[in-house]
């Protein structure tokens, strides 16, 4: 990312979308591991809504809340076994006023 | 859940599977079409831009009651330098028809309007209701659906896979493999409402008229991409994607690219003092007729993105879309109509028919098109629009240099770009893939 400028905070940008959460259901996990692999990595700015964050311990973790369900990440991810992958049940997750 | 056997299930209220499930239903089959999203289009996203022609094949009269922001006048192509474009502009009074060729519409309200029809059609349209597995018998053959509301399995003669770029019921049963990320590109979109007013002042335009802006260039920073701007009634559509393989290479966000074509100096004026009410991300299928997949199977077809039918070249895809339903369901009723199986063998009739139409025949002319412009991103994104816009400035600013001395100097800087060699055999490449 470029450091000159102020990041961008897509935070602000989802709090316009309505969503539906399905509490302690995430449709998305990440495979456990100590050292993230080159895809996982990639996830941190290729998601388009964030949802992907290093831990403390430099491992990837995801919050799958704000997602909007484009599916890059299991284009990425899912084919190496990174993540695992599944829409949110029916009538959960994002819900587009406009699209 | 539902005990009864269906003549066809369409997975999907997307366009591709709407065309469908109307085109089957108003054919008197007995159709189930599951859709997870809280009614058809709160999952969908698109530019979006309607060809009238594809839908007119499905709903005649569809100007009538159909939700239509703004038909368009005008096209703007920019090439965009830095701080610059250099911009090939196409308006005509033409296009002022009676019934016009193409209209701006907002997916969430046009899928609601199409899904209408579709139950008007007869079809049994179950909302939030997310398929989870295929059901196939022991020789392989699609036979229904199992779906997240229990209830065991839903069956069918034949399934309509309209689910979608990332489908996964697809790609779980092995009919299909998951698409490469040099196959999809990732587009992130903001509606801008501004008063109507405006809009039409921003872009020179009155009434229904509508303008759209595709942009390429510098604001994908090297990346296989494009920017768009469309009007709508009182908002604009605004949004950048590139290949996911090259999101995935590092570099920008695709929320941050998405800012800075929208601080670009010749697109901000455009969206000025707007209201942001929406951000969405969605997968469009850019790998062309050579990523197309296997179409058709014992007992199931797919149809629309799910088979990767987008023509990237003319950002069609909805049309596409809608047609491969279309087709999907004529050729499912012509097999139901002489009582024949659905097996693999007769469905083949599907291929068969699309190749016929303008949808294979479209990606067929621009079979080298991505690969020729994934290979030499750089080039075709960022070095030639650089060099494009600094020509034009070249050419248009007077500054006492002779003219002579000009032209060499813009010469210059292409060849010191790219050799001659690089020049010409580019120019011979993209002309050979757009033969």
């Amino acid at each position: 990312m470029a450091s000159t400028e102020p990041a961008v905070r897509v935070e602000d940008k989802l709090f316009q979308n309505r969503y539906l959460v399905d509490a302690g259901r995430a449709h998305i996990k990440v495979r456990a591991h100590t050292e993230p692999t080159p895809a996982l990595k990639s996830l941190l700015t290729a998601c388009p809504a964030r949802c992907y964050e290093l831990n403390d311990k430099g491992q990837v973790e995801i919050t799958a809340d704000g997602c909007v369900e484009c599916g890059t990440c299991r284009i990425i991810g899912e084919p190496s076994g990174d993540i695992e992958w599944n829409y949110p049940r029916g009538g959960y997750g994002v819900l587009f006023k406009f699209g | 859940m539902i005990d009864e056997k269906f003549d066809a299930i369409v997975v999907g209220a997307g366009m591709a599977g709407n065309a469908a499930a109307y085109t089957l239903a108003k054919r008197g089959l007995k159709v189930l079409q599951l859709e997870r999203g809280e009614y058809s289009g709160s999952k969908n996203v698109q530019g979006a831009i309607l060809y009238a022609d594809m839908l007119e094949k499905i709903i005649p009269d569809f100007r009538e009651d159909a939700p239509l922001e703004r038909h368009l006048i005008e096209q703007r192509f920019w090439m965009m330098g830095d701080t610059s474009h250099v911009g090939l502009h196409y308006r005509s009074e033409d296009f002022n028809e009676e019934k016009p060729n193409r209209y701006t519409i907002i997916r969430a309200q046009f899928d609601k309007w199409f899904s209408s029809k579709v139950r008007e059609a007869g079809a049994l349209v179950v909302c939030e209701t997310t398929v989870t597995e295929l059901v196939q018998d022991a020789y392989g053959k699609v036979i229904g659906v199992k779906t997240d509301r229990g209830g065991g399995q839903i069956h069918a003669d034949v399934v309509v896979l309209a689910e979608g770029v990332s489908g996964l019921l697809g790609t779980r049963a092995g009919l299909r493999k998951i698409p490469k990320p040099t196959d999809v590109a990732l587009a992130v979109k903001e509606m801008h409402f501004l008063p109507q007013e405006v809009i039409e002042e921003r872009f020179n335009i009155k009434g229904d008229e509508g303008a759209v802006i595709e942009a390429a260039g510098t604001i994908s920073k090297g990346m296989t991409g494009m920017g768009f701007i469309y009007t709508n009634r009182e908002c604009i559509s605004l949004g950048i994607g590139c290949l996911v393989s090259d999101f995935q290479k590092g570099g920008e966000s695709p929320y941050t690219l998405l800012e800075k074509f929208k601080k670009h100096p010749s697109v901000a004026p455009l969206i000025e003092g707007s209201e942001v009410k929406e951000y969405a991300a969605h997968l469009i299928p850019e790998g062309g007729y050579k990523a197309i997949p296997q179409l058709f199977g014992d007992g199931w077809v797919v149809v629309g993105d799910a088979a990767q039918l987008n023509n990237a070249i003319h950002r069609e895809g909805s049309n596409l879309a809608m047609t491969s339903g279309r087709i999907a369901a004529e050729a499912i009723f012509q097999v139901k109509s002489r009582k024949d199986p659905m097996t693999a063998a007769n469905l083949s009739l599907y291929k068969k028919m699309l190749e016929d139409s303008f949808v294979m025949k479209d990606l067929k002319k621009y079979k080298d098109m991505p690969q020729l412009l994934h290979v030499q991103s750089q080039n075709f994104f960022l070095t030639y629009p650089q060099l494009v816009n600094k020509a034009m400035q070249n050419f248009v600013r007077v500054d006492g240099t002779p003219k002579k001395e000009k032209q060499k100097l813009t010469m210059k800087s292409f060849t010191s770009a790219r050799s001659w060699a690089g020049l010409f055999g580019d120019a011979f490449k993209l002309a050979r893939a757009w033969r």
